[in-house]
């Protein structure tokens, strides 16, 4: 079985962000930059499928050279191989979506899982896009995925509002992984090291034939008003009277 | 300029509220741009929905009636609302951000060759026409102002960030479009829904907010703040934290990767306040943080802070408000 992963590079989510003078993006100098939170928990699920059923895990990030770091990251966690499609320009969830698109017809993965939503642009939509340009099912907000025996169905868990689904899909399938799917390892020091010789094939969006023009386009960030807070009450009793009182909400 | 079509949500037979968000963005917009705005319907056995949904003064309603849209699956209703969309020629097509949308709109985009933006706080008009939409990037430590290019564009509308839409007396009129389900074609199903059963209010909906993180410890501290929460007639929350320890399910969790809320007051109970926390709650208009620990970040932007033991404070607190309520 192939499983193919999606790995983004984004800023610490603990990171202290500011804006750049131009306020074109965020200063990105002296910032941490990680595997984006929701793709880690996508790699392990990748690698607890292989490990059940036997088959290969592949990574694949986009974007300039060092993107291949948080590439390395998943290779360490057990992936098996990487591709790097280098490309410097900007793109939005569709671009991305089209630049998959091409990859998963060169291999073919039986199951492509990807995190629900990267932590940086928040946007969640690359994903499904895939899955409807492939003409595949998916199975959004995966809390459990259950494979069947014949290996030709994906039995998932997925986390909706009010509840819980379980949606059954036909392989191949794009599968986006929510928080509860599972807890990922972390690499060993020895895996860290043999995670540099793994191979990485690197690929240009123009030899892989993908269309990429943003039709989305971030044109300034500016940061919200910061919420005056701050103020402590001494005792229950100020707090209940101060809700009543001030704020009028008792 | 094209039309403006707001894909609605319904449950049990029933218009979702939260839909009101995205019903009021969409009239408000094909009005500065001289189009037009429909509501879309689609399932089985929505007559109730089609009812409530053609009281808000919209131009028109379309439905996408089929027993094959009877249980959801994103492949089925992304093909419905393609045909739909297709009857009206759309400029914009909205849904109010939800489980429902998130998985559904994308596919959609694709179908309509559309840029999409998720969970928009503003859509801005200039001249008749849209000129940019603006939305929280980095768990809402940024905003963004974004354009987006093409004939049609998807977007996804914070429900918090927008009025709810107001019934009229005048109805809209309905207009059914037909569509073929190849169920076979869809290779997905849905086999099963399990819900979460509760007589609170949905968090989305709620006035008040009580939520609950680590420092309550366990499931028992939940039921320690179900008191609060039952005063007011609450919904009760989670930080992330309170979800994966399994002590509450996990539709309750409020932050940047679970329910964005904005009640008129929202009390938190044991949440250090990550900033992934704030994003869910910090609109909210009066915020009260109960916390052992007086640097907590939650203080920081809170209305009013109370450094105490929520086991000790919370009782306490059941019984002064009983005596003022």
């Amino acid at each position: 079985m192939k499983i193919l992963v999606t790995v983004k590079r984004v800023s610490d989510p603990e990171a202290k962000l500011k804006i750049k003078p131009d306020g074109s993006w965020i200063q990105t100098e002296g910032v941490k930059f990680v595997v984006n939170p929701f793709d880690e928990i996508a790699v392990e699920e990748a690698l607890r499928i292989k490990e059940k059923q036997t088959g290969e895990v592949v990574v694949v990030s986009i974007g300039e050279k060092v993107v291949t770091e948080q590439m390395r990251a998943a290779l360490a966690m057990g992936a098996d191989r990487g591709i790097f499609v280098n490309y410097t320009g900007s793109y939005d969830s569709y671009d991305v979506a089209n630049i998959l698109q091409k990859v998963v017809e060169q291999e073919k993965p039986d199951i492509i899982i990807l995190g629900k939503q990267a932590v940086d642009d928040d946007m969640g939509a690359a994903g499904f896009m895939l899955a409807e340009l492939l003409g595949y099912p998916q199975a959004a907000f995966a809390s459990k995925v259950e494979i069947s025996d014949d290996k030709k169905k994906a039995k998932v868990t997925r986390e909706i509002d009010g509840g819980l689904e379980v949606k059954e899909v036909e392989l191949p399938c794009v599968i986006t992984a929510d928080l509860r799917l599972n807890t990922p390892r972390y690499a060993s020091l020895p895996n860290i090291m043999k995670a540099k010789q793994k191979p990485v094939k690197e690929v240009t969006v123009d030899a892989l034939g993908a269309a990429v023009k943003p039709r989305v386009t971030v044109k300034k960030l500016t940061e919200p008003p910061k919420r005056k807070g701050g103020v402590k009450v001494e005792s229950v009793q100020d707090l209940v009277t101060k809700l009543k009182n001030e704020a009028k909400v008792i | 300029m094209g039309n403006v079509i707001i894909l609605c949500e319904h449950k049990n037979g029933d218009l979702v509220k939260q839909s009101l968000s995205a019903i009021k963005a969409g009239i408000d917009t094909a009005k500065a741009t001289s189009g037009k705005s429909f509501l879309l319907l689609i399932g089985s056995g929505i007559d109730k929905a089609k009812e409530a949904a053609s009281r808000f003064g919209a131009d028109g309603v379309i439905t996408v009636e089929d027993a094959s849209l009877a249980g959801y699956t994103a492949e089925a209703y992304a093909i419905a609302a393609f045909e739909a969309v297709k009857s009206q020629s759309a400029g914009l097509v909205l849904a109010t951000t939800s489980a429902f949308s998130k998985d559904l709109l994308p596919r959609l985009a694709v179908k309509l060759k559309a840029g999409m933006v998720s969970d928009i706080l503003s859509i801005k008009t200039d001249g008749g026409k849209i000129s940019g939409f603006t939305r929280a990037m980095w768990a809402g430590s940024m905003v963004a102002d974004v354009e987006v290019s093409g004939d049609t564009i998807v977007a996804t509308v914070r429900g918090t960030a927008f009025a709810h839409a107001e019934a009229v007396s005048a109805a809209s009129p309905v207009t059914p479009v037909s569509v073929k389900i190849d169920q076979g074609a869809l290779k997905a199903k849905s086999l099963e829904i399990i819900e979460h059963k509760s007589t609170r209010p949905q968090l989305a909906d709620a006035s008040v907010v009580i939520s609950g993180g680590r420092g309550l410890k366990g499931p028992e501290g939940f039921k320690t703040i179900e008191q609060l929460a039952d005063l007011f007639g609450a919904a009760i929350g989670a930080s992330r934290a309170a979800v994966d320890a399994g002590w509450v399910p996990n539709d309750l969790q409020v932050g940047q990767t679970g329910k964005i809320v904005a009640p008129n007051l929202y009390i938190a109970i044991g949440i250090s306040g990550a900033i992934q926390h704030l994003a869910g709650m910090k609109d909210s208009k009066t915020i009260v943080a109960i916390n052992k620990d007086p640097d907590a970040p939650i203080f920081q932007i809170a209305d009013y802070g109370l450094v105490a033991d929520f086991a000790k404070a919370v009782p306490e607190l059941v019984e002064e408000i009983k005596k003022v309520k």
